[in-house]
């Protein structure tokens, strides 16, 4: 284990990049900043997309601070590990119909689609629920089955099965996280889930040498 | 499946966290950032901080305050008083907020629901609406006026849902810090009418508090402010107690699941050979 990682949590504006660093803080790694700025994020060991807003409103402010294209090289090309939180989750698909069609990071083939529940089910999404996994390496490891996380959204991750590694109960089975390589979503807040948020940001840096 | 929330209500008057007795009398409890330290430890699934000096005093949000106060918050944060812009919003989540909460703002200037919904998400904006009883009808109360307005909760409710809240707080005036339990009526009216999530708070006094109005309404989760400040672990053993009827979130380290209590809800003393046993019990930390 070692709290020498340099963490960067990547600031775009819209993001609740305060908690993030604030949970990752009180695991003990010192090395975390919050940047939006190349020379920084290209030095990181590991990248969190955090993300609270609407998906138009967070592309765009990717794309002003020219973020999709320094992301772009640290993720593709150089196939650095990173964590999409929410809506950081929910940029990494194709686009999102919020808001009308807006084009995202294309980095899991997929699309973001508004949560259509059977009645009694309210929309947002809001609240505790417990996930199912599908593949528990390397984010679920230290967590038990059917533990709870806080989820907040009101679209969801809709992609190809091979890329889903948990999932959720709302009504319909929501992907509640995703990975692909060198690149994990969640669409729950991790920082917000107590003790189990904890140890699944622990079993990430752990899982990355 | 989604579970029931347990909230707390902090209400922050001048930096201090205060008892509130029906909107009118304030009793000091302590710093905000130490209340949010063992409520998060106690197993508490969010936390509502209104800060109800900010509009009084016609200031915006105490930002240094939130951004101490969240620093050990690892539950899910709303930020409520004072709140009139978006700027305001996005500074309050740099400051560790997760969610603002408008009250006055949705009465006075109802456009920054849709505006604050368009760019955080309407899953970031809570409207809270206090409600008071009024010749057997419900009337929104103006907390700052110290008057009832002339405006029904429900249509209140279902308003601020259409310019985009994405869950609605209703506070019972009346209830506040009675300890008479939930105000069931009131909360049917109200859930029955939106399809957004509805917190309830005031009123409460222990667990059977909680059990009630998540059975007899649908309100997706339930606050309280003063019983959760007055006794050691008081979220965990009423979360032990409400586990044992509905399917809540319990997680805690210690679950208090082989613990007895009283008709009052109280913690039983364990038996003394239970006791005398526990001396050899090593209980192990747990390891994040």
């Amino acid at each position: 284990m070692s709290y020498k990682q340099k963490i960067v949590i990547v600031d775009y504006g819209v993001g609740n990049t305060f908690s993030i660093s604030n949970a990752i803080s009180f695991l003990g790694y010192a090395k975390t900043k919050i940047s939006d700025k190349e020379g920084i994020i290209s030095e990181a060991d590991v990248l969190i997309l955090p993300g609270v807003g609407a998906f138009d409103e967070a592309v765009k402010n990717l794309r002003t601070r020219n973020l999709d294209n320094i992301l772009n090289e640290q993720v593709i090309v150089r196939k650095k590990p990173i964590l999409g939180i929410c809506v950081g989750m929910q940029l990494m698909a194709d686009g999102s119909e919020e808001n009308g069609w807006h084009d995202g990071l294309n980095w899991i083939p997929g699309k973001v689609i508004k949560l259509q529940l059977p009645n009694l089910f309210a929309v947002p999404h809001v609240g505790w629920n417990n996930i199912k996994f599908i593949k528990n390496k390397p984010l679920f490891t230290r967590n038990n089955h059917d533990c709870h996380f806080y989820f907040d959204h009101s679209y969801w991750f809709d992609c190809d099965e091979k890329f889903i590694s948990a999932w959720t109960d709302y009504g319909i089975k929501i992907n509640a996280a995703v990975q692909r390589d060198n690149i994990f979503g969640v669409q729950f807040h991790p920082e917000k889930s107590q003790t189990s948020g904890l140890k699944l940001f622990r079993a990430f840096f752990n899982s990355i040498s | 499946m989604l579970k029931k929330r347990i909230a707390a209500s902090l209400v922050v008057k001048d930096g201090i966290v205060v008892q509130s007795i029906n909107f009118r009398r304030y009793l000091p409890v302590g710093k905000p950032a130490i209340a949010i330290e063992f409520l998060n430890q106690w197993g508490i699934d969010e936390i509502i901080l209104t800060d109800i000096s900010a509009t009084r005093n016609d200031q915006g949000p105490d930002f240094q305050m939130i951004k101490h106060a969240s620093r050990k918050c690892f539950v899910p944060l709303t930020v409520g008083g004072g709140i009139k812009n978006t700027g305001q919003i996005k500074e309050l989540m740099h400051c560790g907020a997760d969610k603002i909460s408008l009250n006055q703002a949705a009465i006075h200037q109802p456009e920054l629901i849709t505006q604050a919904s368009r760019i955080f998400g309407n899953q970031c904006v809570i409207v809270s609406i206090d409600v008071i009883q009024n010749n057997n009808d419900y009337q929104v109360y103006d907390y700052l006026l110290q008057h009832p307005l002339n405006l029904s909760p429900v249509a209140f409710a279902k308003k601020v849902q259409d310019l985009g809240a994405g869950e609605i707080l209703v506070n019972s005036v009346d209830r506040d810090g009675a300890r008479q339990g939930f105000d069931i009526e009131l909360y049917n009216r109200i859930s029955e009418q939106v399809t957004i999530p509805v917190i309830c708070c005031g009123g409460a006094k222990n667990a059977n508090d909680f059990l009630e109005v998540f059975t007899r309404t649908k309100v997706s989760a339930a606050s309280a402010a003063n019983f959760f400040h007055f006794t050691e672990h008081s979220v965990n053993t009423t979360k032990a107690n409400i586990f044992r009827n509905i399917p809540i979130r319990h997680e805690t380290y210690a679950d208090y699941e082989d613990n007895s209590f009283d008709e009052e809800l109280r913690l039983k003393k364990k038996t003394d050979s239970t006791l005398e046993e526990m001396l050899f019990i090593r209980i192990e930390k747990e390891i994040i």
